[in-house]
């Protein structure tokens, strides 16, 4: 009998006990899905991210008391590190290989107010004029700060276009008075807006000179006051390849914190490669709790195919007999159940991969991400749920096909 | 000499005990007869007749077909026997009840690679044959059991086999019934058919042109 033949049996038989096939396919269902709705949503954030990273400018390096990275933070050892100085920011400026230095500290306004209007969730920065071009913003209307705001101590900010749109619906906010924490500042700029990054706005960001914010806000406790701590963000001369300009720096820092030469760096130096590490990190860890969840789901699948498989095999233990008297081979009738395991199996992949991509495309919606199932994913789906289905099936299938044409005619 | 056993005997073991189906039979059947195998339950007609279908074999002893010693058969040559050679009809029928009339008489086709225009082709005419020409398309559960035996013996011919070997084949049926199903045997043994009948029953099996007698796994009359 041709395998096109056995094909065609093994589809009309599978046919007639759809609630069942359904419940069975489950475990595979999931596994493929979980499979192409992470690869997709990993392949938008990979985009994302790298569109992101690529933003911040692509040579730049960030001098902080706190190194980037995942695992473990030993914070009374952050603490114990000097802070940052301007001196140390002179001293990198002054640097042979070094364009430009910039130094800033961050809070987080809890309230800013105009009028009777107000915004949370607003991220402060005071910084030195250079900020603006080594971090990548560029001015739309007004002015950036200056070193004049910056000597003089003037109450004075910039502000993201996410500020614009909640406190200034419909006025022009130049020469605006804003009230942050109590203390008034006059809008100086706006910036052009840089977008949202996975649904999140980056224009919520606001800056007013260094030498003021140092005047006007004290220190927050715990994790805000390493936040608030100096940082010192240096953009190396063209042509200085970036691991030179790094050693340069670190030999300066170890120098003005007269560290031995077996003390660690009381510092941290920071660049887009170092983003880059971690965000590969996590995807690696999503990628890990992927290969679980679809093996685990895969095998859970796979015996529920072997199971109802066996259970078909009993079941059909007559109509084997019968099939066997009527010249059914060995190989026939081992083919036939095989088969059978097969487009179970397919069929649960193939949901698998639509509901995957379903998830994905909810997510493109919700989380403004690019998520696109690229086609080896949806391959690489089916292949695993035939896979399962011969490993699985091949067991009942060798079981039915070894059956003795008497006995299982007689079977009751 | 079409069918021939020599000395065949059969033990089964239920649990530990040895049944001895069948005990040394010898016995030859010729193209074109049509014989029954005749005895009380337990005589081993039963048995003898799955032997000579090639769907069990001798504990010991010869079965030749054709002349050719069947225990040097392959599981796949055997298969090929009972498809091309033997066509069996079963006390309860043994139809597939989600299949149609057609899809069943189909089935030994299939098996023997015939293509789907031939094998529509042929099942039409046999169960045209059978007078059940207008029930082609109706699923097997939907037939009466005298309509589902003669589905039955249609799937029997379905590739022009050398022997029909039927086992009890109106044992399920009202005697009106039975004995239209018998007026088909014995059309087909008119057109030269070689048929094997196993019964219990008396006036069944003297539509038969041969008897032998069983009796506790022996022939004990011809």
């Amino acid at each position: 009998m041709s395998l096109w033949e056995l094909g065609k049996l093994a589809l009309t038989t599978f046919r007639t006990n759809r609630l069942r096939s359904f419940l069975t396919t489950l475990g595979i269902i999931i596994g493929v899905m979980t499979v192409i709705a992470i690869v997709s949503l990993i392949q938008g954030m990979n985009y994302e991210v790298e569109r992101q990273i690529s933003s911040l400018g692509s040579n730049v390096i960030y001098l902080q008391k706190i190194n980037w990275g995942m695992g473990r933070i030993d914070w009374d050892e952050i603490n114990r590190r000097p802070d940052l100085t301007l001196d140390d920011a002179s001293a990198i400026a002054r640097l042979p290989i070094v364009e430009r230095v910039a130094a800033l500290r961050n809070r987080t306004v809890n309230r800013l107010n105009y009028r009777n209007r107000k915004v949370t969730g607003i991220e402060m920065a005071g910084i030195t004029p250079a900020y603006a071009a080594t971090a990548n913003y560029t001015i739309e209307t007004g002015r950036f700060i200056n070193s004049d705001d910056s000597m003089r101590k003037r109450p004075v900010c910039v502000i993201g276009g996410y500020i614009v749109d909640n406190l200034f619906p419909e006025e022009d906010p130049l020469g605006k008075r804003l009230n942050i924490e109590g203390k008034t500042f006059t809008i100086i700029g706006t910036l052009v807006r840089k977008g949202s990054f996975l649904g999140q706005t980056q224009d919520n960001v606001l800056f007013i000179p260094l030498s003021t914010f140092e005047k006007s806000f004290k220190p927050q406790g715990g994790f805000g006051a390493i936040a608030h701590s100096l940082a010192i963000v240096i953009e190396p001369k063209k042509g200085v390849p970036i691991e030179q300009a790094i050693d340069r720096i670190r030999e300066l820092m170890r120098r003005r914190h007269s560290l031995g030469y077996d003390k660690p760096d009381d510092f941290g130096i920071n660049t887009q490669e170092t983003l880059r590490e971690i965000y590969k990190n996590i995807t690696r860890v999503a990628f890990i709790v992927m290969i679980a969840v679809a093996a685990i789901s895969l095998l859970v699948g796979g015996i529920g195919i072997m199971n109802i498989m066996l259970v078909a095999v009993a079941e059909r233990t007559r109509e084997i007999g019968l099939r066997k008297a009527l010249g059914a081979t060995t190989r026939d009738i081992l083919y036939q159940f095989l088969l059978e395991s097969v487009f179970l199996a397919l069929a649960g992949g193939a949901v698998g991969i639509l509901l995957g991509i379903g998830i994905a495309k909810i997510v493109e919606l919700t989380a403004h991400l690019r998520a696109a199932a690229p086609l080896w994913t949806i391959l690489l789906g089916f292949g695993f749920a035939a896979l399962v289905g011969i490993f699985f099936g091949i067991y009942p299938a060798s079981r039915a096909a070894r059956l003795d044409p008497i006995q299982a005619l007689r079977y009751e | 000499m079409l069918l021939k056993t020599e000395q065949v005997t059969k033990i089964y073991y239920l649990g530990k005990t040895a049944v001895r189906a069948l005990d040394g039979i010898s016995l030859s059947i010729e193209k074109g007869e049509y014989v029954a195998l005749m005895g009380p339950s337990g005589s081993g007609k039963s048995t003898l007749m799955h032997i000579l279908g090639c769907l069990d074999t001798p504990t010991t002893g010869k079965y030749l077909f054709n002349g050719a010693d069947t225990s040097q058969l392959s599981d796949t040559e055997l298969a090929r026997l009972r498809n091309k050679e033997f066509g069996f009809v079963f006390q309860n029928f043994n139809l597939l009840p989600r299949l149609s009339a057609l899809a069943n008489v189909e089935l030994p086709l299939l098996y023997a690679g015939v293509g789907r225009k031939e094998r529509l082709r042929r099942a039409t005419e046999l169960l045209t044959m059978v007078g059940l020409g207008d029930r082609l398309h109706h699923r097997s559960n939907e037939l009466s059991g005298g309509e589902m035996q003669r589905v039955a013996i249609a799937r029997a011919l379905a590739n022009q086999p050398a022997v029909i070997l039927a086992d009890e084949p109106t044992g399920n049926l009202d005697s009106r019934t039975g004995s239209e199903i018998m007026r088909l045997f014995d059309t087909l043994a008119q057109e030269g058919n070689t048929i094997v009948l196993v019964t219990h029953d008396k006036t069944i099996a003297e539509h038969a042109r041969r008897t032998i007698k069983l009796k506790d796994g022996k022939v004990v009359e011809e």
